[in-house]
């Protein structure tokens, strides 16, 4: 990983990109910044460029016009940077696999950190999937 | 188009504050739009060939899964179009479940524009408190059937769950918690002269091109036209309440924002009475049907977006023939070629917004010089240029 | 049926090909395609109805259009239908009476092949541009297993 290891585990740019979802799995990531959940007071805020990005968010079964788009981000995406695939969708493409217009999921397309399946996942369960992540990635330093 | 003057903004496509992936190209000269083109199909995901591959029970947690804010609209409105295949007469109990838990639905995506469109307009403690007030409705469904959103209660010939007593008790007094909330909501939407100047005479939509269009919902009721097929074509216990459908004349952001206020206070009605005659009205919830006959059929339901319209055709087996889909925003987002040309950039986010597309089209906004195709505004720079313009006038100044 | 709908039947049942009141506000009426034109401007401007959407069905042995308006005031759908030949599907371009057709006939273009005349421009809608010619997913005689493949996956040199 590297030097920026320990900036990744205070503070976390996320990066959201839907990538073909039914934005459920979106809204509860926003969700996670209301004040029930209130996720900033975790550092953890997102931002509206890739390139200051710690970690991808995607969202989505990734279709056809989706998948270009998703792999032009992460190579934008300096590294290192964690995707975390979140929902179903995202994790597998449960349903919508079979489709012709399905080009995912998305650890086909670009390697995957975390994933933090549910239809939508809730809020809680996306705390627990970034708490994981960063015990991942202290552990791998360690 | 070869003029120099006209240059082009890129919004997004990835802004953090959209939800969904749709491409608006806008084509602006000076600070006014003078065109805009919309470039979809980053969600399509063959919903419609899907479905033939499932059977009639298997299809509404498919189409549940159009869209996450409205995830009820599509099921309802797929049942509602196999039952018109099957002439069933659906359980009164079932009847009043389903309008409740269509219209708690209507209650939290209005509560999710209004707290967007606080964002946009540089408002974000409109923001916090609308979704904070969402909470306790996504947590009584929660309670209900297991998840927040998806809660797949509808099925062919009823509903999945019954209500207990205590939820009806649980609901009243939710909505009782709700609605000094939605005062403050109406207060703040109708009494400061700031959001007011800021959403009147904007991203105007005249009653001719909502014809045209074939806009509906909110969208369609702000321009003039009367339509709720709620009403229009009386389903479930929609007949057996009492409940008013607002409708407006001026077209603009202000109407469409005040119409989706008000019609969360006849949500609260509605749902007042239908919880009240449960405590009485008593049976199954369920017909059980089996076999689907052949036929075609039409559901239509007043999603909070507008009309959700379902047609299935059905050859007698156990699959849809054919299911055709459409969801309000289909039509909708069209309009905003119209309401955003001759708008500002300033207002150009709050325009595409006021639409409550299905997809959130924030993110994905591009600007284009007619001239040289270069990008002067991502998604994210259109937000806060429409931030930026509330504080000026907030702080009295020109627009 | 109420009466402007009264008006649609004077003036256009004999001429229908079918017409079936399936349900109470369920109308389906099949027409010759060379008189959708006048029909649909009659149900949009006479009546007021509102256009909804439109289905395009491959039923083997043709391709149907149905067009769906929804008469408001009576809560009445009316439905038109359109049979075309399966091998050149072809009619004429709803967007010659109002702008809201535009999408439906692009997305029925691509999904199924059929040619709407007049058509302000024909192209892609939800699939991708470089969607093969002629491939219409919706076709009864579609091969998913034919498709190019989608964006290709990341390779071994890409694992981390």
């Amino acid at each position: 990983m590297g030097i920026t290891l320990n900036a990744l585990t205070r503070s976390l740019s996320v990066f959201h990109l839907a990538a073909s979802p039914c934005n459920n799995c979106d809204i509860e990531i926003l969700d996670c910044l209301t004040p029930k959940y209130d996720l900033e007071r975790f550092g953890i805020q997102l931002i509206g460029s890739i390139r200051h990005a710690d970690a991808l968010l995607v969202t989505g079964s990734v279709n056809r016009k989706a998948a270009e788009r998703l792999k032009l981000l992460y190579e934008q995406a300096p590294k290192p940077c964690v995707v975390i695939a979140i929902g179903g969708c995202a994790c597998s493409g449960i349903m919508f696999r079979d489709n012709y217009n399905f080009a995912g999921p998305v650890d086909r397309l670009v390697p995957v950190d975390i994933y933090i399946p549910g239809c939508p996942p809730k809020p809680e369960a996306m705390i627990a999937g970034v708490a994981k992540l960063i015990a991942k990635v202290r552990g791998e330093k360690a | 188009m070869s003029d120099t003057n006209i240059k082009t903004i890129a919004i997004g496509p990835y802004h953090p504050l959209q939800e969904e992936p749709e491409f608006f190209r806008l084509h602006v000269d000076g600070e006014i739009v003078v065109k805009m083109d919309v470039e979809l199909g980053y969600n399509h995901r063959g919903i419609e060939k899907l479905s033939q591959g499932m059977h009639f029970d298997q299809v509404p947690f498919l189409v549940e899964r159009i869209c996450g804010i409205c995830s009820t609209s599509h099921p309802f409105s797929y049942v509602l179009a196999v039952e018109d295949i099957g002439g069933w007469e659906i359980p009164l109990r079932a009847q009043y479940i389903r309008t409740v838990v269509a219209e708690v639905e209507r209650l939290h995506s209005h509560l999710l524009w209004l707290g967007l469109a606080g964002h946009f307009l540089g408002y974000n403690t409109v923001w916090m408190w609308a979704w904070k007030a969402r909470e306790p409705l996504l947590e009584l469904f929660e309670k209900l059937t297991g998840n927040r959103n998806h809660y797949g209660m509808f099925k062919v010939g009823g509903v999945r769950r019954d209500f207990e007593d205590g939820f009806c008790h649980d609901l009243a007094r939710v909505l009782d918690n709700l609605v000094p909330v939605l005062d403050m909501f109406k207060g703040a939407v109708s009494d400061d002269p700031v959001l007011r100047s800021r959403m009147e005479g904007v991203g105007v939509l005249s009653y001719d091109d909502c014809r045209a269009y074939g806009a509906v919902g909110p969208v369609a009721r702000a321009s003039g036209l009367n339509i709720d097929a709620r009403r229009d074509d009386p389903i479930a216990a929609y007949p057996l309440v009492q409940w008013r459908v607002p409708v407006l004349k001026a077209g603009d952001i202000y109407a469409k924002a005040l119409i989706r206020v008000m019609e969360m206070y006849e949500s609260v009605s509605i749902v007042r009475q239908c919880a009240h005659k449960l405590l009485t009205v008593r049976g199954p919830v369920d017909l059980r049907v089996t076999d689907v006959p052949p036929g075609e059929g039409i559901g239509h339901y007043e999603a909070p977006r507008g009309e959700c319209f379902h047609y299935v055709m059905s050859d007698g087996s156990n699959r849809p023939a054919r299911h055709k889909i459409r969801a309000p925003s289909y039509t909708n987002v069209a309009t905003d070629v119209k309401a955003v040309v001759g708008e500002t950039v300033s207002d150009a986010a709050l325009v595409l917004a006021a639409v409550d597309p299905c997809y959130c089209c924030t993110e994905r906004m591009i600007a284009v010089d007619a001239g040289t195709g270069a990008t002067r505004h991502s998604g994210a720079e259109l937000v806060r240029l429409c931030q930026a313009k509330t504080e000026r006038l907030r702080r009295g100044g020109r627009a | 049926m109420s009466m402007p709908l009264t008006g649609f039947a004077d003036r256009f049942k004999t001429r229908a090909l079918a017409w079936e009141e399936k349900r109470a506000r369920r109308l389906y009426v099949e027409i010759r395609p060379s008189d959708l034109l006048e029909t649909a401007n009659y149900l949009y401007k006479d009546c007021g109805c509102r256009f909804v959407i439109a289905t395009a069905t491959d039923i083997v042995t043709a391709i149907t259009v149905l067009y769906h308006f929804a008469h408001d005031a009576s809560g009445v759908m009316v439905n038109i239908r359109v049979t075309l030949d399966r091998d050149k599907p072809a009619v004429e371009s709803l967007t010659q009476l109002f702008v809201g057709a535009e999408w439906i006939e692009r997305e029925m273009w691509e999904l199924l092949g059929i040619t709407f005349i007049h058509h302000p421009g024909l192209k892609h809608l939800l699939l991708p541009d470089d969607w093969p010619n002629g491939v219409h997913p919706l076709r009864q005689d579609f091969r998913q297993d034919e498709l190019p493949p989608p964006c290709p996956g990341r390779g071994a040199e890409e694992n981390r």
